[in-house]
């Protein structure tokens, strides 16, 4: 994929790069991987504008209502952040793949198979303390979303199966799994007009951080990308993952199980996801229900690709997709646009920025120079 | 009729399912195999499914001919398709993940345009009914054919036989396999390209038409049930061969109505493991026509699905 090679350039950019003559290459190329990604945002932005002029509605009320919505206030803050939490971690899902040079886009079959999981788990031990309930929960959670996503992992390692088409069927799979079971053996037969498992219970649930009214879901998934950061870029583990990405036959040459690196590459972001799941049934629904198979998977598909599979940058992305959905509401009030205007901004701001790529090593400024 | 077993009751409701449920799948592995012909991959087919069931719809209810309906969603897939194809002609911009977020737009502006259309009703596309020998109803509104799906059949003979022996399809086919051997001949390798794409979406286009025209003939947010996704492995299964595609869209399409004819005899448990059938054959096939390490047999060179 091309995606790989770049990225890998660009998170080691900050420290580690073959010296050459010209010593700001470096910055310059930094420089390239944020100005890139912040130009075909304005572009879709500008597109998206000319949408809504041609529907008859104003731009400037739009953005007006996004920044209110999303950030204007405290509590619509905490909606974005609240909506952002599983964004890290089904980001990451992507993110992490990408490193290896794979685009697993299955997100959402792993999200809810983890959420489901963690419940499973969780309802014959409710007597138990709640940390070792939630422990249980998370590993249950991670240990599902791990095993979907690990079996794209090992087809495509093993098998040479297309591991993109691949991980979109298993989510569709799993996603029948899941309401398959949530409707039929696994239903609490008094959820009558939302099938849903049963719950585990308000006093088990996850708090709100103190102060805040936040749950630590969000504090986990930016912890989530900052390790995540730090095996790919700070220890040997992360570095022959990358060497992978970069150039196989290379890493063939120099012995790397190049095989069981992807299958564990795509079990890790696998893992993300499934405790984006647990952690919506421990700090938002309380059981499995339809509700988890609210989209978190395939936003999560844009957010990675708008971050250059970066792990640090998903932060911010998932924080402005997070924003976008939260403000969704009150563009269907206040404007009367229907709820899918959010989708159609997203699906223009993907294919800018999947297009931007091509801008990379076009521009000379960007590009090293000879002397210094 | 009340005479019929639930075994008879059941394969006449998959025979008239696979007649039904396959012609979009037809139609969208069609364009799949002609823009993958020429070495690119689609996957915003999926997303040109639903826009143009949409299209077709509303343009249909708007000016009360299915026809002019049917039209309008083939050029909605020409437009997709040919944004897909031109944004991909660009340097180092990745055909799969372009094709995730044409889908997104596709089924975003869809949605976007549709909500006034979910409830009212439009003309649909007249059926041929070749049941007319029997006097079983079933039999006869299992045979209740769409012309479309005899134009699918038809349009898969054509396609083969301009792969086979016309100069276009020999070109496509050039374009496909080597860019060298291309440049070498001098032919517009990104020009190819970009009009096989459109005109795949176009097909596939006409393929969500059919959806929301004929069966299940209205429009609704969730009409679409991956039949543009599951195109891919389609097509991978038929070896990039039109005929075979249209063999394998009865197939996904017997798989596709296996759930709702269980149905029809009571079978209630596992609906949703059902839907999911077409899924599975999709995910086995892959699995099992996939060797490692060697090309698939009749997969064009320059497609990134076989890298």
């Amino acid at each position: 994929m091309t995606a790989a090679p770049a990225d890998i350039q660009a998170a080691a950019a900050p420290t580690e790069s073959v010296r050459p003559a010209d010593p700001w290459y470096p910055l310059r190329r930094t420089l390239e991987a944020i100005a890139a990604p912040l130009a075909a945002l304005c572009l879709a932005a500008i597109v998206f504008s000319v949408f809504l002029l041609a529907m008859g509605q104003s731009p400037a009320e739009f953005i007006d209502l996004i920044w209110r919505g999303a950030f204007g206030s405290w509590f619509s803050l905490q909606n974005t952040l609240q909506r952002a939490a599983p964004l890290f971690l089904t980001a990451l899902c992507v993110a992490l793949p990408a490193q290896i040079g794979l685009v697993v886009i299955g997100g959402e079959g792993a999200l809810v198979l983890g959420g489901l999981a963690a419940t499973v788990v969780a309802l014959p031990m409710l007597s138990l303390p709640q940390p070792i309930i939630l422990l249980a929960m998370g590993i249950a959670g991670a240990a599902a979303g791990a095993f979907w996503i690990g079996i794209t992992g090992w087809l495509r390692a093993k098998r040479g199966v297309n591991e993109t088409i691949v991980s979109l069927v298993m989510a569709y799979i799993g996603i029948a799994l899941f309401n398959h079971l949530v409707e039929g053996p696994l239903r609490d037969p008094s959820s009558l007009n939302k099938p849903s498992t049963f719950g585990i219970g308000d006093e088990n649930m996850l708090g709100t951080i103190p102060g805040l009214d936040l749950h630590p879901g969000l504090p986990l998934g930016i912890l989530a990308c900052v390790l995540v950061w730090v095996l790919i870029t700070r220890t040997s583990l992360g570095f022959s993952i990358r060497v992978t990405g970069g150039n196989l036959r290379a890493a063939q040459l120099q012995g790397l199980a190049v095989d069981r690196l992807m299958i564990l590459v795509c079990a890790l972001g696998g893992a993300c996801a499934g405790l984006a799941g647990m952690i919506e049934v421990a700090a938002v629904q309380g059981n499995a229900n339809a509700s988890l198979n609210a989209g978190y998977g395939y936003t999560g598909i844009l957010i990675a690709f708008l971050a250059r599979h970066n792990p640090i940058a998903i932060i911010p992305m998932a924080v402005l997709l997070g924003g976008i959905g939260a403000a969704g509401g009150l563009l269907q009030r206040r404007m009367d646009l229907p709820d899918a205007t959010v989708l159609v901004l997203e699906g223009l701001i993907f294919v800018f920025i999947l297009a931007s790529e091509t801008l990379f090593g076009r521009i000379a400024w960007f590009q090293p120079r000879a002397s210094s | 009729m009340a005479d019929m077993g639930p075994i008879a009751t059941v394969s006449l409701a998959m025979l008239a399912g696979s007649l039904r449920v396959s012609t979009p799948f037809l139609f969208v592995s069609l364009g799949e195999c002609l823009t993958e012909k020429a070495g690119r991959i689609n996957l915003g087919n999926e997303g040109v499914l639903v826009l143009g069931a949409m299209v077709a719809y509303a343009v249909s209810y708007e000016t009360d001919s299915a026809w002019i309906g049917l039209l309008a969603a083939m050029l909605a897939g020409i437009v997709l398709g040919g944004i897909h194809g031109a944004i991909c002609n660009l340097p180092r911009v990745n055909d799969v993940a372009m094709g995730i977020a044409i889908m997104l737009a596709g089924t975003g502006l869809a949605f976007f345009f549709g909500k006034p259309y979910i409830q009212p009703t439009a003309p649909r596309l007249p059926s041929i009914p070749f049941g007319f020998w029997s006097d079983s109803q079933q039999v006869r509104s299992a045979l209740d054919v769409c012309p479309l799906f005899l134009i699918g059949i038809a349009c898969a003979f054509a396609l083969h036989w301009v792969f086979r022996t016309t100069r276009i399809g020999l070109r496509i086919r050039i374009v496909g396999d080597s860019n060298d051997a291309a440049r070498a001949l001098g032919l517009p390798i990104g020009r190819t390209r970009l009009l096989a794409t459109a005109a795949g979406s176009g097909l596939a286009g006409i393929g969500g038409a059919f959806l929301s025209l004929s069966y299940p003939g209205s429009w609704n947010e969730g009409l679409s049930s991956g039949q543009g996704l599951m195109a891919v492995a389609l097509v991978v299964f038929s070896r990039w061969n039109p005929i075979a595609c249209a063999g394998a869209s009865l197939l996904f399409g017997a798989a596709g109505a296996l759930g709702p004819s269980l149905q029809t005899v009571g079978v209630t448990w596992g609906y949703y493991l059902f839907y999911a059938a077409p899924y599975v054959v999709t995910l086995v096939i892959l699995v099992a026509t996939v060797a490692p390490g060697k090309a698939l047999r009749g997969i064009p060179g320059e497609l990134t699905l076989g890298r």
